[in-house]
């Protein structure tokens, strides 16, 4: 139970993350951070179909956390959550076509190593 | 360097702050509204849950940590994001040792020091956009 909840929440957080970043990249950099130009960018973010996926994500992975959280402890229900990164990392350089280069590669294996520490 | 670089380093600071403490803390908060509490197995508990105190505070600074975090990858790469961040592992696990008396073993502290480790790695000093507009200080 704890890792199909673990496997569920790291498949939708990373979903979120990718179109999230996607989204804001087509959205451009936010630099008025005055209370209506943030309204205005949040009103033309609702609009944004990689945003409004990405919330749907978050949101289940939201769920699974909160579940996993009841069943185990902060401190292995957070780090756990790193797998993540592994996942995004692949994800940054097929979907967003982000460079990456060798030493991020060692630095998804060093994150598995990690999780596999704290989970045992 | 000039202000323009300089006005965007201080943002770049102020906004990884805000990432990684509401973070930290919104999960501690959901932690601690949440262990006794609810079974969790219909829908209705969930949303049930979500009303009690601590668990709302919790998701109230998790919004605010996806609003912040929203707002940093306006300008700012993913694989920027990821590593400055990832400082937020060991302020949970200390915050979960500290606040929450979790038993942290020693392989469980080392599993926290390679995620950090590889999460700052997984920048690799190339190309986030924050570099590219001479803001590298920030890192």
């Amino acid at each position: 139970m704890k890792w199909i909840l673990v496997a569920l929440m790291v498949g939708t957080t990373t979903a979120g993350e990718v179109l999230q970043a996607a989204g804001m990249r087509r959205h451009g950099e936010i630099h008025d951070f005055r209370p209506g130009a943030i309204g205005r960018a949040l009103a033309a973010l609702a609009r944004n179909r990689f945003v409004i996926g990405s919330v749907a994500a978050m949101g289940i992975s939201f769920f699974a956390f909160m579940k996993l959280l009841s069943m185990t402890d902060l401190s292995f229900a957070v780090p756990v959550s790193a797998v993540t990164y592994v996942m995004e990392t692949v994800l940054a350089k097929y979907l967003l076509k982000e460079r990456v280069n060798g030493l991020r590669w060692a630095g998804a294996a060093l994150v598995i190593c990690g999780v596999t520490l704290v989970s045992l | 360097m000039n202000s323009d670089s300089a006005r965007l380093r201080l943002k770049t600071w102020v906004c990884t702050l805000i990432v990684v403490f509401s973070n930290a803390f919104g999960n501690f908060f959901m932690k601690r509204g949440l262990p006794e509490s609810a079974q969790l197995s219909t829908p209705l508990e969930y949303i049930g849950a979500l009303f009690q105190p601590w668990v709302a505070l919790g998701v109230v600074l998790l919004i605010v940590w996806q609003m912040s975090r929203l707002a940093l990858l306006s300008w700012a790469d993913l694989s920027y994001v990821l590593p400055v961040t990832s400082v937020g592992y060991v302020l949970v696990a200390l915050i979960g040792k500290v606040m929450l008396n979790e038993a942290i073993t020693d392989r469980r502290w080392a599993g926290i020091v390679l995620i950090m480790a590889g999460v700052a790695l997984v920048s690799g000093g190339s190309a986030p956009s924050t570099t590219r507009r001479e803001a590298a200080g920030s890192r």
